[in-house]
């Protein structure tokens, strides 16, 4: 009886915990734009994290873009040339200019949450 | 025997998914070395995902098929429904084949692991429910008498269904519009999903051991549950080791860090126990097996030590994000999971393999042994120059550069592994084919 009860309190604190990190515990005050909307489709679509992390997450061939459009070194005129040509193991994706838009607005996006957050 | 048919074809599907698998891993390791090798048409993009899925669906196809052949064993009755049974076969099959397909012509969700698109998950949800009614039917749990790897399995079984749910709230824009709540969610489903198959396959380990030893009490011993329940907090609650640096709560954080990596210790303590009694017993009619469990048991500390070392914050903002997680993740599905699954194989054919059989799986085990270390320590090697080379403000060109010697070690050790992986994976489909044509 004793293991059940365990498991239901285990499982309890589970529900809970899983509840406040679906709300307070993941609140953000940056809202995402329509056209970020769109290039985070264009992300998942293509499978872009197979390659690069957010957050460090992802896979490990190419760099992390979490800061990429909002850092010196990188920027969105940089991102830009990326997206429409490719690189050395970047594929080229053959995207129009409105689809490396989208997608440099999602990236923005990401990497805002990282500054305002961490300063 | 014919009864066991089915958990061999299952057992042989995982072989099939493995060897695939790691030939997609050795092309992705090359696209590494070489970066015009089908970067256009196949680039790492398509293969990383191969590989990945293909890896957990071993896992996955394995561990279902060593349940199916337990469950009659553990229940003292014949399986529920052997036609379930073979419609979850081919449904698997087919999820697996329509996975593979769609990624090899582009198309993807872009959720790391589950990279297939979502529909294919309700076909995934739906074979998984057809194993739990046999398994649940089969078994008929009385939870508060039963033994610790029953628990287990049931465990995973929820956790399963818990975790592919919530790994599709992304398709809810309260979850998709805000990347800090879709990445802590999706962690949070992939870290306890791995927990959910961890639980399966400690459940089939724990019942492999305690029919090697005979001693039936260990599945009802407080210290064996004390660990199961100990293994399953961290499940629930350790995740938020993989999103240290997304700005959540703090709070994640910290429970993470808490609760983290008392898991292995957990099942070394168990394999330890087990050894101890396995000597007192003096039984020595599995040697072959006994070896899996002895390697996995020097994978479950070498892992140990990285998995601490790297939920440490400190390092992890430094280790996070490099080539260490992939020394994580490879070495514990291959060293310690792929080990488990070969140890419970081995266990069940033992009696039946051939002398050059089990030759070649004791020469595939020194093999994967040796060359797993190679293989773990390149990755450790290229994850810490990465490290070293961002924290020092390189370029990423710069970057690759550096890590490449190291690449190229994890590159030829990995062709080393996957011979290991064939002599052991050959010799198993051999005897499991000739074992299925005689029954
Ligand atoms: C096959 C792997 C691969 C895929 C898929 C991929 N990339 Fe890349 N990407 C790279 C690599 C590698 C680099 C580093 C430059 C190089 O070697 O080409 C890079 C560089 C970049 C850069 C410049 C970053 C920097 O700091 O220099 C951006 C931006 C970028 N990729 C965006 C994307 C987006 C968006 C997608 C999805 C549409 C994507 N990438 C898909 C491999 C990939
Ligand atoms: C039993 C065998 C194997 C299993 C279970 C396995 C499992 C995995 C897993 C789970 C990942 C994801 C890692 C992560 O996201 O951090 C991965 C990635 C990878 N694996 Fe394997 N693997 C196996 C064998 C191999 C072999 C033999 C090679 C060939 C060298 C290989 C090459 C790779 C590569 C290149 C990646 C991608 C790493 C990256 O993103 O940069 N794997 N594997």
């Amino acid at each position: 009886m004793k293991k059940i009860a365990v498991i239901i309190s285990l499982l309890s604190f589970y529900a809970g915990y899983s509840s406040w990190v679906y709300t307070y515990g993941t609140s953000c005050s940056i809202a995402m734009t329509e056209e970020a909307k769109q290039g985070k489709l264009l992300w998942q679509i293509n499978n872009c994290q197979s390659c690069h992390q957010l957050y460090g997450l992802g896979g490990y061939m190419g760099p992390d873009l979490t800061l990429v459009t909002t850092t010196k070194r990188g920027g969105e005129k940089y991102t830009r040339g990326m997206l429409l040509n490719g690189g050395a193991r970047m594929p080229n994706f053959h995207f129009t200019g409105g689809e490396a838009d989208a997608i440099i607005a999602y990236l923005s996006y990401v990497g805002n949450t990282a500054i305002t957050i961490t300063k | 025997m014919r009864q066991h048919s089915i958990a061999y074809r299952f057992i042989l599907l995982g072989f099939a998914c493995l060897l695939l698998s790691v030939s997609f891993g050795l092309t992705a390791s090359l696209q590494y070395l070489f970066p015009h090798f089908l970067n256009e048409q196949f680039s790492f993009r398509n293969t990383r995902p191969i590989h990945v899925f293909l890896a957990v669906s071993w896992i996955f196809a394995c561990v279902i098929g060593i349940i199916y052949k337990y469950i009659p064993d553990v229940a003292g009755r014949a399986l529920y429904s052997g036609k379930l049974a073979r419609v979850h076969f081919a449904l698997q099959t087919l999820t697996i084949f329509i996975a593979v397909s769609g990624f090899c012509m582009g198309y993807f969700s872009g959720r790391e692991y589950l990279e297939f698109p979502p529909w294919v998950s309700s076909l995934i949800i739906v074979y998984w429910l057809l194993f739990a009614i046999n398994f649940l039917m089969t078994i008929r749990p009385k939870l508060a008498s039963a033994p610790v790897y029953i628990w287990s399995w049931c465990t995973g079984l929820l956790f399963f269904f818990i975790t592919i749910i919530e790994a599709h709230l992304w398709l809810l824009p309260y979850f998709n519009d805000n990347i800090i709540r879709d990445l802590t969610v999706q962690w949070k489903a992939n870290g306890s999903m791995v927990g959910a198959w961890n639980m399966l396959i400690y459940g089939t380990a724990m019942y492999a051991m305690e029919q090697i030893t005979g001693d039936k009490k260990m599945g009802h011993q407080k210290i064996s549950f004390a660990f199961y329940f100990l293994g399953l907090t961290n499940l629930m609650f350790n995740w938020g080791h993989h999103t240290y640096i997304v700005p959540a709560n703090p709070i994640v954080k910290q429970v993470a860090y808490i609760i983290s990596m008392t898991e292995l210790v957990l099942l070394a303590n168990i394999l330890w126990q087990w050894k101890i009694s396995y000597k007192k017993s003096g039984n020595t009619s599995y040697p072959l097996a006994y070896r899996f469990f002895k390697v996995a048991d020097t994978w479950i500390l070498l892992n140990l030590i990285l998995a601490i070392a790297i939920s440490v914050p400190y390092i992890n903002q430094y280790t996070h994000g490099t080539q260490i997680t992939v020394a994580h993740a490879m070495g514990a599905t291959i060293g310690i999971n792929t080990m488990l699954l070969l140890a419970s194989v081995t266990f069940i054919f033992e009696e039946q393999l051939h002398d050059a059989a089990k030759k070649s799986i004791g020469i595939g085990l020194t093999v994967m042994h040796y060359s797993l270390l190679i293989f773990w320590v390149s990755l450790l090697g290229a994850g810490i120059t990465r490290a070293i080379a961002l924290y020092e403000g390189n370029y990423f060109a710069q970057v690759s550069r550096k890590i490449m010697p190291y690449l190229v070690g994890f590159s030829a050790s990995g062709v080393v592994l996957v011979v290991g992986i064939c002599l052991i994976a050959f010799s198993f489909i051999k005897t499991i084919s000739e074992k299925q044509l005689e029954d």
